[in-house]
Order: structure tokens, then C-alpha cells, then sequence
């Protein structure tokens, strides 16, 4: 029983495997320090704004807040817990998002769902580049706050802090769908907070 | 599902490779790497073991030594069989694949030499399958040290 050798393409996967490794461990050197939440500036006192940008402030947040599209970034058992959340037993629609999708181009939150792995990390960062400002990000189950149990393994980031700036952290292994709903209701508080002319993450 | 007595089968494979080739107690059944590929395909074809399905190579770490064990199934003649093969060499493991003779082999032998470092001569498509390229060392070794540790 003969085997066919591997398929050739324009890069030899050796090459291609090679480039991966590069670009992971790369990555894992330059993310060891964690990311602080952006929430500081917005709880500091208000900047000097006068009463019409306050009122278009109050207008914009509200349409923010109401229509929030979530891009999904489900990796493990926790994306089980999302998706039941925005079915129709705990209903996400009545907090004006049940659009999921898999795409970062329209979307204002990132709810990262799950385990994430060293070598899936640079694509959860690319992923969050792709996101038009202003952006939020949640941290689904422990594993997003610390890396949960699987904290100290050769492969999982602990903390997904260390990658994106992370904004609500829901503890749970897996949380239950009403904490993930009342995260977002966390996340709506936030963004009532923003200004329109202030970026979401400084820098 | 009948499982096979190994040292009915340890007979068989005496008659078949001289005396060399494995070893059998109660309920053990042991080969020798060099004569892995001449085993498992004869195990395979004969009419009488006829094992057409491998279900699991599994790579095991003694500090000492390590072992890889085949769970095999015969489909047709409905009965199973487990053997076991000791590699000494603890700092270099190499072993030949099994991979010309059963292809679901392929990646769980990649695994074994993603995580435990046990080389398999003969495969074909060797290299790592779920850690990345130039990851360091082997974490599912009894010695490996985390390296944030
Ligand atoms: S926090 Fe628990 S449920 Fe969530 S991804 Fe991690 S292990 Fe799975």
C-alpha cells in the first residue's frame, strides 16, 4: 500500500511550518506582559467637554449601546455557553444584539469564548486589528481571565490580557449565559461612559 | 469481540519469525522494534489474525525507557489484540512506522513525535502536527520542564 508523498505547492510546507513557528514564537516573547483595561481614563474625571458634545455624546452612545455587533472568537467548551446565550432560551436579541458574526469587519466586541493556545494567539490579535475602532473585547471563563486550568501548560496564553487590552472578564468555567449577559450589560455601561470623539483604546 | 491469548499468538509469530522477534507472558505480548514492520504486516494478511483496523498507537514514558502500545481490531474476524514495543535508548527513541501498513497511523505517530520526541523511520510525512515549528523540547516527557517554569 503506497503512500502518495505530500502535495507540492508554491511554498513547501516545511517552509510554510517553518514561517508558522517563527511567527508564534516570535509572538509569545513580545506578549509576556499584560495589557492594562482601558477602562481607567474613562472612570478618571471628565475632560473639560461643553453641553452640545455631551448631548451628541449621550445620541451616539445610545445607538452604540443598542446595537452592539459581536464578532465571535469561540475556541473551546466556553463558546458552547455563548451560543446557547444568544439562542432562544436566554435571548441576546433583547439587548440589540443577536447579529453574530464570523467577520471583524463590522463588529464593536469581540467576545473571545474559550482556550486559547500560543499558536492561535497571533490570529486572535489579527483578528482584533481588523476591528474598526471604537472596539470592546470580553474575556469569556477562566481561561480568558487567567488561562483556568490550564494555567502553567506548555501551550495555553495565560491571560488573554497579554494579547488585546481586555475591557469585562466574566469568571466561570464556563460561566453561566446570565453572567455573560450581565458582562455585556457591564460593556453597555461602559460605552455609555465613552465619548464619539475619544478612541476606545488609547494608542 | 474476543481478545487474543498473546501467547497463542507469541506461538504463531515464533513459528512464523524465529525466536527473537517477540515475547509473551499471561496477558503481555511484547515485539522487537527491528521487527515491528514484518510483524504488524503479517499480522495484518494472515488469514488467521486478519488485523484490518489499528485503533490506537499510544507512546508511553518509563524515565528509564519508552514504549509504544498498538491496540489492533479485526473487523472481520471480530477479535482484538495489544502489543507492546520497548525502545531502550531514552535520549534518541526511534522506531519504525507502522504508517505503510495501516494509514490511520499517520498522525497519531506524528503526535508521539510532536510531544514525546519518538522518532518513526519509514513515515512519510513526519514533523510536528499540534505544536508549532521550533517549539522547544518535547512537554509530554517525564523531564520536560515548562519553560516558564
Ligand atoms: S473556562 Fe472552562 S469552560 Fe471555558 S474554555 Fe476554559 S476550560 Fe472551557
Amino acid at each position: 500500500m503506497a503512500i502518495e508523498p505530500p502535495r507540492n505547492f508554491a511554498y513547501s510546507d516545511i517552509e510554510l511550518d517553518a514561517r508558522e513557528g517563527e511567527i508564534v514564537e516570535s509572538f509569545l516573547k513580545s506578549h509576556q506582559t499584560a495589557i492594562p483595561d482601558p477602562i481607567d481614563w474613562l472612570n478618571a474625571p471628565p475632560l473639560a467637554s461643553n453641553v452640545l458634545l455631551t448631548s451628541v455624546d449621550k445620541v451616539v452612545n445610545w445607538s452604540r449601546h443598542y446595537s452592539m455587533w459581536p464578532v465571535t472568537f469561540g475556541l473551546a467548551c466556553c463558546a458552547i455557553e455563548m451560543m446557547c446565550t444568544a439562542a432562544s432560551r436566554f435571548d441576546l436579541a433583547r439587548f440589540g444584539m443577536e447579529i453574530f458574526r464570523a467577520s471583524p469587519r463590522q463588529a464593536d466586541l469581540m467576545i473571545v469564548a474559550g482556550t486559547l493556545t500560543w499558536k492561535m494567539a497571533p490570529w486572535l490579535k489579527r483578528i482584533y486589528d481588523q476591528m474598526p475602532d471604537p472596539k470592546w473585547v470580553l474575556a469569556m471563563g477562566s481561561c480568558g481571565t487567567s488561562g483556568g486550568i490550564f494555567k502553567g501548560s506548555y501551550s495555553v496564553v495565560p491571560g488573554f490580557n497579554k494579547i488585546v487590552p481586555i475591557d469585562v472578564y466574566v469568571p466561570g468555567c464556563p460561566p453561566r449565559p446570565e453572567a455573560l449577559l450581565q458582562a455585556i450589560l457591564d460593556i453597555h455601561a461602559k460605552v455609555d461612559k465613552m465619548s464619539p470623539t475619544r478612541r476606545a483604546v488609547e494608542g | 469481540m474476543l481478545d487474543l491469548d498473546c501467547i497463542a499468538v507469541h506461538e504463531r509469530l515464533k513459528d512464523k519469525f524465529g525466536e527473537g522477534a517477540s515475547a509473551a507472558d499471561n496477558g503481555r505480548l511484547s515485539v522487537k522494534p527491528d521487527r515491528l514492520t514484518e510483524v504488524a504486516a503479517f499480522l495484518r494478511d494472515d488469514p488467521e489474525f486478519n488485523f484490518d483496523y489499528l485503533n490506537s498507537v499510544t507512546g508511553v514514558d518509563h524515565k528509564t525507557h519508552f514504549s509504544l502500545i498498538y491496540r489492533l481490531t479485526s473487523l472481520s474476524r471480530k477479535q482484538r489484540l495489544d502489543f507492546r514495543v520497548d525502545l531502550t535508548d531514552h535520549d534518541k527513541p526511534t522506531a519504525p512506522s507502522v504508517t505503510p501498513v495501516w494509514r490511520g497511523a499517520d498522525l497519531q505517530e506524528r503526535e508521539i513525535y510532536d510531544l514525546m520526541g519518538i522518532e518513526f523511520t519509514g513515515h512519510p510525512n513526519l514533523k510536528r502536527i499540534l505544536l508549532w515549528d521550533g517549539f522547544p523540547g518535547y512537554p509530554l516527557r517525564k523531564d520536560w520542564v515548562d519553560r516558564d517554569a
